[in-house]
């Protein structure tokens, strides 16, 4: 038997994207961008801070890392788990050994069960929404009412810990369905960094007004570099370092500012025998902090917005 | 208290908590200053894992014991290679640097192949309990059956070995609701089958004995840096030594624990052993580190900081409520 006609029907086959929530535009043939200062390239550090129950339901998908084995998982629930109890302490050290800042990811849960942490958290930089916890992933097959009671959950978890509203989000898996943005912006928030398209932040439509969206790498994410692809430490610290080296070079050739973003996972790169590669690429960045700027996401924002 | 907010989800049945409810939050920047022995900042601890793996074990519904129909032939036999070929290299390897290790004995070994465990005994290492066989899960066993599995393996030790059995590893990592909760009832002493920190900590258990968590390690251990993470044999050496050299170093602050786990199955190989000998030779060419086993660890830890413990997570719990 053959398949139906419409598989050879190409609806939209149009100039640009094939859906209406953003514009098609190349990186290279936009305005030059200039960050502050003048500096060629800008850093963001985000750490996402997680936690992942001992019983997913695994409602749209399992978020990576989830529990694999059969119920009680001890052995994921624990080790995720360290990444708040000793990982991020870790990564706050380094940071603050080099004198850098980051924004801080928070499922709201986190919040609920560590508040001593998230106070921590707080007092060194910007948060923004993670979701409620590691077994909430927004994807199709979620009821809507379900999502918007993960995202209110969430803001209000965390609204208690700071003192202007939330209006970032990152998304459990990074993972949306088609009705996530209108409810996001809905509930005040103003950017999201879950697409993975871009290098610099863009607009984004939501039937509840725009949305920008902000580059967060993936492809440099700890936890895919080193739990994806198996990929060693040392291996992450060039990746790292060569991706910075790269993004400097080509701000200065084309005058066009750059963007260096790391999503950070304490369950990963907080384990002993890795936080020195961390350190490997703080280290790096810091020597060139009269060629970067490192910034938030607000004012990465706000640098975009002024330019 | 732990956290009041458990939540019980029926899946397929069953009613599953959200958190295990073992411990409490004891943030990594609030430990109490722990100094081992001799004011040594870090408790190094190696673990042999000494399993038999049965040709044609019975089936648990929730885990295939072997990947290939019965008999799994290549499986089966990479594992009875550690017990024919690996312990003896071994035990060779950790004679020459002094390290006495704290076996994880699938107990069935006391009557399979006790010659392996009389050159354990005659090197004054400690057992503890990796269960019967390690073809055997946890999954399913009710919680009489479990208690009855539990005591069985200990009592085999110490029939054995005249040693009390002080710690546990659950089977394979294979655990019910009430493992831990049945093994301290039991009379013992450390669980293995925690991965949260690089500390001991407290364990809360229903009975409300004084039990802890002695830091095993998925990370360092060669089962799951050799089969799941693909990990060479060289960089498993290396990721020993950075392990060790953070460890070191952040336990001048407060004293902590390395484990390094290991199979004679995996690490015994021919091409495996050199980088685990240069891993060895940097740790103990250290001079502020306590070469112990896991009872020792969990003794002291219990007689000196545990109630510390106890006393700083009930303050950060406080908020919480």
């Amino acid at each position: 038997m053959s398949l139906d006609d419409k598989f050879l029907r190409y609806d939209k086959l149009k100039p640009g994207m094939d859906h209406d929530r953003y514009d098609w535009s190349m990186l290279e043939q936009r305005p030059a961008l200039n960050w502050p200062d003048d500096k060629p390239l800008a850093l963001w550090i985000n750490v996402s801070i997680e936690h992942f129950p001992l019983n997913p339901k695994g409602l749209g998908f399992k978020a990576p890392g989830n529990m694999t084995m059969p119920y009680p998982d001890l052995r994921h629930y624990s080790l995720r788990d360290y990444g708040n109890r000793v990982g991020i302490f870790r990564i706050l050290e380094a940071l603050e050994r080099f004198d850098l800042t980051a924004s801080f990811a928070i499922n709201g849960e986190v919040a609920r069960r560590y508040p001593y942490l998230v106070r921590r958290l707080a007092g060194r930089g910007e948060i923004l929404a993670h979701g409620w916890n590691m077994d909430s992933v927004h994807a199709a097959g979620v009821d809507e009412s379900t999502e918007r009671q993960w995202i209110n959950d969430t803001l209000a978890a965390l609204a208690d810990f700071c003192s202007d509203p939330i209006r970032g989000w990152l998304g459990p898996a990074r993972s949306q369905s088609n009705r996530t943005p209108e409810l996001l912006a809905e509930a005040g928030i103003h950017w999201c960094a879950d697409w993975v398209n871009d290098e610099l932040p863009y607009r984004f439509r939501t039937d509840h007004g725009p949305l920008t969206h902000l580059p967060l790498s993936l492809e440099l994410e700890d936890r895919f570099v080193i739990g994806d692809n198996l990929h060693s430490e040392t291996e992450y610290g060039d990746q790292l370092i060569d991706a910075a080296d790269f993004l400097l070079a080509e701000a200065q050739a084309l005058g066009h500012g750059r963007l260096l973003t790391m999503n950070l996972h304490p369950w990963v790169i907080g384990q002993p025998h890795r936080i020195g590669q961390l350190e490997r690429v703080f280290a790096h960045l810091a020597d060139r902090r009269s060629e970067m700027v490192n910034l938030g996401p607000s004012g990465l924002l706000a640098a975009v917005e002024s330019s | 208290m732990l956290f009041e907010f458990f939540i019980a989800v029926n899946q397929k049945g069953i009613w599953m908590k959200s958190d295990p409810g073992l411990y409490g939050y004891l943030p990594w920047d609030q430990r109490p200053e722990i100094r081992w022995p001799n004011g040594a900042r870090i408790a190094v601890w190696v673990a042999p894992n000494i399993e038999f793996y049965e040709l044609d074990p019975p089936i648990n519904p929730q885990r295939k014991p072997w990947p290939r129909p019965h008999p799994d032939v290549v499986g089966y036999a990479t594992r009875d290679y550690g017990n024919r070929v690996g312990h003896m290299r071994m035990m060779r390897l950790l004679d020459q640097f002094g390290i006495r290790g704290s076996v994880s004995l699938s107990t069935a070994m006391l009557t399979h192949h006790p010659e392996i465990i009389d050159l354990v005994l005659e090197r004054d290492w400690e057992l503890f309990s990796h269960g019967i066989y390690n073809t055997r899960y946890s999954y399913g066993l009710s919680e009489d059956q479990e208690r009855e599995m539990i005591a069985n393996a200990m009592q085999r030790i110490a029939d054995y070995s005249g040693q009390h059995c002080d710690g546990y590893l659950a089977p394979a990592l294979s655990h019910s609701e009430h493992t831990i909760d049945l093994f301290a009832e039991a009379g013992g002493t450390y669980t293995c089958d925690l991965f949260h920190d690089d500390q001991p900590t407290p364990v809360r258990t229903r009975s409300g004995r004084r039990f802890v968590s002695v830091p095993y390690s998925l990370e360092l251990n060669d089962t799951i840096v050799y089969v799941v993470n693909k990990i060479e044999p060289r960089r498993y050496g290396d990721m020993i030594i950075r392990a060790f050299d953070r460890l070191y170093a952040e336990g001048e602050r407060s004293g902590t624990v390395m484990c390094i786990p290991l199979h004679a199955y995996q690490v015994g190989h021919p091409h495996r052993l050199a980088a685990l000998q240069r891993a060895l030779e940097h740790v103990c060419s250290h001079d502020q580190v306590w070469l112990a086993t896991g009872r020792e660890i969990a003794h002291y830890y219990l007689k000196h900081y545990h109630d510390q413990a106890v006393a700083t997570m009930a303050r950060i719990a406080e908020e919480v409520a």
